[in-house]
């Protein structure tokens, strides 16, 4: 054997191995999750790459625990809310940013692209008084309205990119049958919008499941509260011994949807990432 | 873009009807652009109710001592919650060492985090880059961190660095490399090395899926006269590759690192509220929240807010000029 295919046998053997490197930082954190959330309480504190006895009591106690249901309850009437509301108004406002040209035009795109580098926690006391006054604090509705913050500039940010490639004729024939412009957006745009209503949708979605920073400032029962919330949240019996097991188990339960999301539309999240991104 | 440069129609047929055109055009115009201000009205008004007004308000309430319990019967103070001075001592924000310790810490977890997230990013974007079999489930794997809510990834890590169960202090002795177990989340030396290894775990991600984008728009001809000339594929990275994904290196350091001067997630669920890692969020969210001073967490809002618009615009700046020069090239 040459030197040459020597060389070229251990870099095809380091590039494996750093691939395989990859793969297990990426998914081991999780990986553990998952087994230590299967583990039987006694057999929590052993350390082990796989468990030596299977048990599901983790997730039966946590999905007996109906403020935790109601976590995820919450969770999802507030994300879906914002996707739906994020979308309605992202779609008409990249209409009017991304077809029709304006005076006032960039300066609108300037500021959506400012409020999108905000640090939430500069709103934050401002946002409390406008969600007392509203009387939405310890409410979910008042989560649907904070949460508008971040994921209405990005969509609309996103789905302009977007409305701005789609071909003139389209609208001319439509402009020329007399169609409105209501109406050539929802009959003319709104079909071929879907993939990337789709993308937009999804990371908002994401966005507003993971938040924390409001859902933890604006509520106060457990009643109200998001699933991050509640996993910050929960305690054991003392305040040194964390109940890991049932954390572990809440944390696969509103992670897998996730990753399952992700794994099945991973094109479109990187498009809507790059777009998002690389127009900025 | 328009339909001028497919029909190559002959300028005199247009010639005449053109006046009955324009006069068209312009009703026609005139009704888009009337109807763009009506949809633009609803994302407007959501955002000066969500956005605006609140950072007003803000900036307003840091003048005053209002507390959280009774927001109305607010008091205006002037800079007394930035920097007052009474007897001879000085206090406010300005003269919390707290304070300081938290914008210390903000900026060195952003500055080491981001350095790593892009390094490792690039070596991440670049294996994938590659052609091999299984790219897409390797792909696939990488994006999980990223899916995973931070709070989850938080209390995920906690627990693998729990110090007396933990599996990397069992691996760690394990392989001899310490005699005792490390308190990663309570100590004060290792607790911000704990909140560094969680974020960069979560966003290599995302850096890496910017910078394959990126990759993935290269020309291939220039690697093939570099590979033809026999030029070291290191010295092909640092004088073609890396020159080249600049633009899109610049636009995921601006995001991440706007990102993490505003952490709050991550160090709230690891460490709570010690000071050795507090960021400028913690410390605004708990003098607001836990003691209820809003006035005074309002003006720690609004320097984060100031700190953050400045870093914006100095990057900004300094990246536009980069470009310039680099896009001559």
């Amino acid at each position: 054997m040459t030197a040459r295919q020597l060389s070229k046998i251990a870099k095809r053997v380091g590039f494996w191995a750093l691939i395989v490197l990859i793969m297990v930082y990426a998914v081991f954190p999780f990986y553990y999750a998952v087994i230590t959330s299967l583990k039987p309480s006694s057999d929590l504190f052993r350390v082990e790459l796989w468990p030596s006895t299977w048990d599901l009591s983790n997730y039966a106690q946590i999905l007996t625990q109906a403020s935790f249901l109601r976590a995820i309850f919450n969770s999802i009437v507030v994300a879906v809310s914002v996707v739906f509301i994020a979308l309605l108004l992202g779609i008409t406002a990249s209409y009017a940013l991304g077809r029709v040209r304006f005076r006032g035009r960039s300066t609108v795109l300037l500021v959506i692209l400012g409020v999108s580098m905000f640090p939430q926690v500069a709103v934050l006391s401002g946002l409390f008084e406008v969600i007392r006054t509203l009387n939405l604090y310890n409410n979910p509705a008042g989560l649907i309205l904070s949460y508008t913050i971040f994921t209405l500039p990005f969509t609309v940010w996103v789905l302009t990119t977007f409305m701005k490639q789609l071909p003139m004729e389209l609208e001319e024939a439509a402009i020329m049958d007399g169609a409105t412009p209501w109406v050539t957006i929802t009959k003319v745009f709104l079909p071929l919008m879907w993939p990337a209503m789709a993308t937009t949708g999804l990371l908002a979605f994401i966005a507003a499941w993971n938040e924390f920073l409001f859902a933890l400032t604006f509520t106060l029962t457990d009643a109200q509260r998001t699933v991050p919330v509640a996993i910050a949240l929960l305690s054991g019996g003392s305040a040194y011994e964390l109940p890991w097991g049932p954390i572990m188990a809440a944390s696969v339960i509103v992670t897998v949807p996730l990753v399952v999301l992700v794994i099945i539309f991973q094109r479109r999240i990187v498009s809507g990432l790059t777009a998002g991104a690389v127009k900025g | 873009m328009t339909t001028s440069s497919h029909h190559s129609a002959p300028e005199g047929a247009r010639a005449n009807p053109l006046p009955a055109r324009r006069s068209r055009g312009t009703k026609v115009r005139r009704q888009r652009v009337k109807a763009a201000w009506l949809f633009l009205a609803p994302m407007l008004v959501a955002l000066t109710l969500v956005a605006g007004w609140p950072l007003f308000r803000t900036f307003f309430l840091s003048f005053t001592d209002a507390s959280l319990s009774d927001l109305g019967a607010a008091n205006f103070i002037g800079f007394e919650n930035y920097l007052v001075q009474e007897n001879g001592r000085w206090f406010g924000i300005m003269a919390d060492p707290t304070w300081w310790q938290s914008v210390w810490n903000t900026v060195y977890f952003s500055v080491v985090s981001v350095s790593l997230e892009v390094i490792f990013g690039v070596i991440v974007a670049l294996i994938l880059n590659a052609e091999f079999k299984g790219r897409t489930i390797v792909r696939a794997a990488v994006l999980i961190p990223w899916a995973i809510p931070t709070i989850v990834s938080a209390q995920m890590w906690a627990w693998m660095l729990n110090d007396q169960f933990g599996i990397i202090n069992h691996m760690l002795m394990g392989i001899g490399v310490i005699d005792n177990p490390i308190a990663w989340t309570a100590s004060a030396t290792y607790s911000m090395w704990a909140v560094i290894m969680v974020d960069v775990w979560k966003t290599i991600p995302f850096v890496a899926l910017l910078v394959l984008a990126a990759l993935q728009m290269l020309p291939k001809d220039c690697y093939e006269a570099a590979e033809v000339d026999g030029i070291h594929p290191v010295r092909v990275f640092f004088k073609v590759t890396l020159p080249l994904i600049t633009p899109a290196l610049l636009v995921a350091v601006i995001f991440r690192l706007l990102d993490a001067l505003r952490v709050f997630d991550v160090i709230y669920v690891l460490t709570s509220n010690s000071t050795s890692t507090m960021s400028m969020s913690v410390y605004a969210r708990q003098q607001l929240v836990e003691f209820q001073d809003v006035g005074y967490g309002s003006a720690a809002s609004t320097l984060l807010f100031l700190i953050i618009a400045l870093a914006t615009v100095a990057y900004l700046y300094v990246g536009r000029k980069q470009l310039q020069l680099g896009g001559d090239a």
